[in-house]
């Protein structure tokens, strides 16, 4: 699944709940670098709506993908300038 | 009549000069004001210190700051305890008054009932990790959100500015609320 998108930085808010995986996503984007991806492993079901609503709201992020698993939603967000 | 319509004209048509120069005058003010506005703002007005409302502005806050909003919090009455870093600790939860808390007001209302709820409330929130006030603030403030603690009730609740977070403005009251409202594209009284 993850090998489709070439991973930066893997950030994990397993059991974190709102506002947290969308406040957390915010500040590691920041410390990425124009062009690379961010991976956010979530439990959060509101993760979904939440990172989508973010990355299309926010400037310099875009969404690049979301998977819902069993348990877990990866959200992939790449940092567009 | 006569002599006057010529000397009114000529008064009142401007020059191709002074009409360029009133035309750069005017693109200099619109650049100034749209580049100013050009980082969305957000206002809110704190104004309860329960528990359960102390969440709503910390959460929506810290996640407008996550959108790149500019945030000011303005803490005032009982929405002043979720500045104080003791207090803010120890935000209590009442079910008087809330129909939808399972005990039943004349239960609610007997002594110790407000610390039995508010422990229940505490163990929901650790059990889904839902964040503690106090990480709110730490992770809001660490994003850039002003929280501002009204002068006027820190007078009236003697209490001394030590007592807030470190990166809480005080000496602030209702007329920088006021401003940062009229500044701001979203403003909400909690």
């Amino acid at each position: 699944m993850s090998a489709d998108y070439d991973i930066t930085e893997t950030l994990d808010v397993k059991g974190a709940s709102c506002p947290m995986p969308v406040v957390k996503t915010k500040s590691a984007i920041d410390d990425l670098a124009e062009g690379e991806i961010l991976e956010v492993l979530a439990t959060d079901a509101g993760s979904m709506s939440d990172i989508e609503g973010w990355a299309s709201g926010t400037a310099g992020v875009e969404l690049v993908d979301q998977q819902e698993g069993d348990d877990v939603y990866t959200h992939y967000v790449r940092k567009t300038e | 009549m006569s002599t006057d319509t010529p000397d009114a004209s000529a008064d009142d048509t401007p020059s191709r000069a002074e009409l360029a120069a009133r035309v750069d005058e005017l693109e200099d003010a619109l650049a100034e004001a749209t580049s100013e506005d050009d980082a969305k703002k957000m206002s809110i007005i704190a104004t309860k210190g329960t528990l359960d409302m102390a969440y709503p502005p910390l959460i929506l806050a810290s996640t407008a700051a996550a959108f790149g909003y500019e945030v000011t919090v303005f803490h005032t009455f009982w929405g002043l305890e979720i500045l104080h870093e003791e207090r803010s600790k120890n935000l209590k939860l009442s079910s008087v008054g809330n129909p939808n808390m399972p005990v039943p007001n004349a239960v609610a209302a007997l002594p110790g009932m407000d610390r039995v709820t508010t422990k229940m409330m505490e163990k929901k929130i650790d059990d889904n990790d839902t964040a503690t006030i106090e990480e709110l603030i730490e992770t809001s403030l660490d994003m850039g959100v002003e929280f501002q603690a009204c002068q006027m009730t820190i007078d009236l609740m003697d209490y001394d500015e030590d007592d807030f977070y470190d990166g809480v403005t005080t000496g602030v009251g209702a007329a920088t609320a006021l401003q940062d409202m009229a500044e701001a594209d979203i403003q909400l009284l909690v």
